[in-house]
């Protein structure tokens, strides 16, 4: 099969508006395409981050106290309220916490390896519990142990307390420790008392998803603290395998029977992980599937531009096929003219849209949080553009080739 | 004439129906992208007290200095206040109406024991924060100055707590338990939920999904009884003191502030103000670097806050990209279309008709498909208002509302959009040489 280029191209030159346009609609297509697919595939990423956390046993209970009570009081209502939950016999084990992964927002402090360095090293999420904290959210100590009893500390409400052990992840000892042998070194967290580094755990998520934090991802810290808030805290509850729902029926009335002073809200104070992933991913999944129906919607109408213009030019050029024909040449001469016009055309499109696309990323990272797009997504595109118009060609091109050479000695 | 080319357009476009149904789907769908994600972006970026957004300001002090920037990698000063500076500008009363206020989140018991307690939301503020809002009351009003000077034990209620505690009456002068201590109903509000939830932005990031605030208390009365900030707290250095009042005593911030000037006049006095405030405290030898404080109006603070998501941004300009290929789209298919009938333009040529006369002919038949993609894109932009809030966040998506100007705009924005599309292919059009086509015929 002899493909002549120049023919075709000679033929272009006398549809230059219509061969414009479909590039110009291609170039577009391309360039809204593969940022559409680069913020769709950064989203994505994000959603199937692993938390760390047993997803499927772990809710949380919002529990907020009814009367303004004193730090004190408020710790011996906590321990009682920890003492019943472990004892419900759909309950594997439970922490009270000051906040959890995937939580949305939360509390950060920064790290520094000095006391009076002034720019800090990094930045690490804060998660406070007891010596249950770890086993309640079935996070894995890699290395080193847990806290013990006698560490933990009673934190009331805005009460500056630095513990002298901390748990941290194991994306913030190699940030801080990039040589490993993290354990038993310390730092400073804002504070002038150093924390020992007793223990790693991989992985555990921050409690913020918030773009700023890319940054830091993965990095947090656990001090051994009981959070005796007077406003309220969060109780952390894992049950037992396959219990879940029993857990969180019983957890709620287990409290309730020990002080009427408490209020845990009926619609959203008992949380399980599902719907937790769910609302800290909220506004990821819905770019991710906007961006989806978009790229779907264009590629389907640049498709069907490219069929309709293509059948334009074919009943057009019926005369000139048939006398092709006519002349020798064979159907698959006929198939090869429209499907390589239709590939010059593309080409010059996804050149043009390359350009584009790497422009308004540029033009997008600068105005918006977004990052840097590599350039597989261009490739990809590329192909993907290339091959929808071969395929959206390829009816109106059969149909050329079935023109019979007996057209030409028609007049139209 | 214009019925003679209604009806040319209607037998032409039924002569190539898949041509004609494809291009109503492109405008169809490229116009209800666009109006779907313009109905979020209008949503989020209104203003939501335009009558005096431009009296209304948000100071700013620069307290931490330039090293806390370079740490945390900002390069604005710190968007709240410390309680300190806040009572100090509370106290000078430079402006006209001000208000400091933080977010309290309380819970309140009811009188009927039988009850659970209830937590609700609000704002620790002072008597000026009603009128300089103009929060709209149903009962009662809000409190006086004195009742600040004097830390009174009264509260504003919402209309929906109000209807919760007492039933639907006025409730002015009874008594509510918040936290445990008695506290007399002043007034209540009539609904009133302004997004973005202005006067504290810092705390909501602009939107909060359901339902208003349901209390507002005395600021001084809540510092008084200890009632803790519910809001973010953020602190360059861990504070000294512990507990609310090691809070207060530290340079942490937590506070909003706003304050009402009506004239250009009282601005600059009040720039004057602040920087001679920060003068003072720095030879005070409270800070080492130079003093700078920022005054920005409500819309420059709602930007420099980044109130409306980027994610919002980044959908309307995508959606607009893909109008803009359905654009091209119908361009190409229009010029094919119109120069099928090169024929039929030569012979109406031929019979004396003017290029006009064609220009009309054809434009009537692009804003026939105009149309047609609008009425299609009104039905698919309903669907998407619906949806949306299938994808965006629910307290973002709950504010975009179908109404009759997005409506009109919808098929306005079509029909527009498709005659624009098909200005070329009618040059091209009646550019045909009548000559030349009667001649190969």
């Amino acid at each position: 099969m002899n493909i002549q280029i120049r023919p075709i191209l000679v033929a272009l030159r006398r549809h230059k508006a219509g061969t414009l346009l479909i590039a110009l609609q291609i170039a577009l297509t391309l360039a809204i395409v593969c940022n559409a697919l680069f913020i769709i595939r950064q989203r994505l990423a994000n959603l199937s981050e692993p938390s760390g956390v047993d997803e499927s046993s772990v809710f949380v209970i919002r529990n907020q106290w009814a009367a303004d009570w004193p730090t004190a009081q408020v710790d011996t209502q906590v321990k009682a309220d920890m003492l019943a939950l472990r004892q419900l016999p759909a309950v594997r084990d439970a922490t009270p916490a000051s906040g959890y992964p995937l939580k949305g927002g939360g509390w950060d402090n920064y790290i520094s390896m000095t006391p009076d360095q002034t720019k800090p090293t990094t930045d690490a999420a804060v998660y406070t519990g007891d010596e249950h904290f770890i086993d309640t959210l079935g996070a894995k100590l890699i290395v080193g142990r847990n806290f013990r009893p006698e560490e933990v500390m009673v934190m009331g409400t805005q009460q500056a307390i630095t513990p002298p052990v901390v748990i941290v992840t194991k994306a913030l000892a190699d940030k801080l420790f990039p040589g490993g042998n993290a354990l038993g070194k310390s730092f400073y967290a804002m504070g002038t008392t150093p924390s020992t580094i007793i223990g790693i755990v991989d992985p555990l998520q921050r409690q913020g998803v918030d773009r700023w934090a890319n940054a830091y991802a993965g990095q947090a810290l656990i001090w051994p603290i009981r959070a005796a808030f007077s406003g309220g805290l969060f109780y952390v509850v894992r049950a037992k395998p396959g219990q879940l729902a029993e857990a969180m029926r019983e957890a709620p009335k287990a409290l309730i029977a020990q002080s009427h002073m408490r209020i845990i809200d009926p619609k959203d104070g008992v949380l399980d992980y599902a719907t937790i992933r769910h609302m800290v991913y909220d506004s990821d999944r819905g770019m991710a599937i906007l961006m989806g129906i978009i790229c779907v919607v264009l590629l389907a109408i640049t498709a069907a531009g490219i069929v309709g213009l293509t059948s334009f030019w074919v009943g057009q050029r019926r005369r000139q096929i048939g006398v092709r024909r006519a002349l020798g040449a064979k159907k698959r001469d006929i198939l090869a003219y429209f499907l390589t016009e239709n590939f010059l055309i593309s080409t010059a499109g996804v050149a043009l849209g390359a350009v584009l696309a790497i422009a308004f990323n540029l033009w997008t990272k600068t105005r918006f949080e977004m990052s840097q797009m590599s350039m597989t997504y261009v490739g990809v595109g590329v192909i993907v553009l290339l091959l929808l118009g071969q395929g959206a060609v390829l009816a109106p091109a059969l149909r050329a080739s079935r023109v019979s050479p007996v057209e030409a000695t028609r007049s139209v | 004439m214009f019925a003679y080319y209604l009806d040319l357009a209607l037998r032409s476009l039924k002569r190539s129906p898949g041509l004609t149904l494809l291009m109503v789907l492109a405008i169809g769908f490229g116009v209800a992208a666009s109006m779907t994600t313009w109905s979020v972006f209008r949503a989020v970026s209104g203003d939501p007290i335009p009558w005096k957004s431009s009296r209304l300001f948000v100071p700013q002090l620069d307290i931490w200095g330039p090293d806390s920037r370079k740490k945390g990698g900002y390069t604005d000063i710190s968007d709240a206040f410390d309680y300190t500076d806040a009572v100090a500008l509370m106290r000078d009363h430079r402006g006209k109406l001000q208000s400091a206020m933080y977010q309290v989140s309380p819970s309140v018991v009811p009188a009927d024991a039988a009850k659970h307690p209830i937590n609700v939301t609000g704002h620790a503020v002072f008597s000026e924060f009603f009128p300089m809002v103009e929060a709209p009351f149903k009962y009662g009003s809000g409190w006086s100055a004195q009742d600040d000077t004097n830390r009174s034990h009264v509260v504003v209620l919402s209309d929906k707590l109000n209807q919760k505690l007492f039933g639907d009456i006025n409730s002015v002068g009874k008594s509510v338990n918040i936290e445990g201590k008695d506290y007399r109903v002043a007034g209540v509000l009539d609904r009133w939920n302004p997004q973005p939830r202005y006067y504290d932005v810092v705390n909501t990031g602009g939107f909060v999904g359901d339902g208003a605030e349901d209390v507002f208390l005395p600021f001084n009365t809540a510092i008084d009884v200890g009632m803790p900030n519910d809001g973010n707290t953020n602190c360059n250095e861990i504070p000294k003191g512990s507990g609310f009042v090691g809070l207060q005593q530290s340079s942490c911030v937590w506070i909003s502030y706003m304050v009402e000037l009506d004239s250009s006049a009282d601005v600059d006095s009040y720039k004057n103000y602040l920087d001679g405030y920060m003068r003072q405290q720095q030879q005070a030898g409270r800070f080492n670097w130079p003093p700078k404080y920022e005054l920005r109006d409500l819309p420059a603070w709602l930007n420099s806050q980044h109130v409306v998501p980027d994610d919002t941004k980044v959908s309307l300009l995508v959606a607009l990209g893909l109008l803009i290929v359905c654009l091209v789209n119908t361009a190409g298919l229009l010029l094919a279309k119109f120069l099928r009938r090169s024929g039929e333009i030569g012979v109406r040529r031929a019979l004396g008709a003017p290029r006009g006369a064609v220009y009309a002919q054809f434009l009537t038949e692009a804003g026939m498909v105009g149309a047609a993609g609008g009425v299609l894109g009104l039905l698919l932009t309903g669907a998407g208002v619906a949806c949306v809030g299938w994808v965006l966040p629910k307290d973002i998506a709950a504010l975009a509302k179908l109404d009759v100007s997005l409506l009109a705009m919808t098929l306005l924005v079509a029909v527009i959009a498709t005659v624009l599309a098909g200005l070329y292919p009618t040059w091209r059009a009646s550019r045909v040489q009548p000559a030349w086509q009667l001649k190969s015929n």
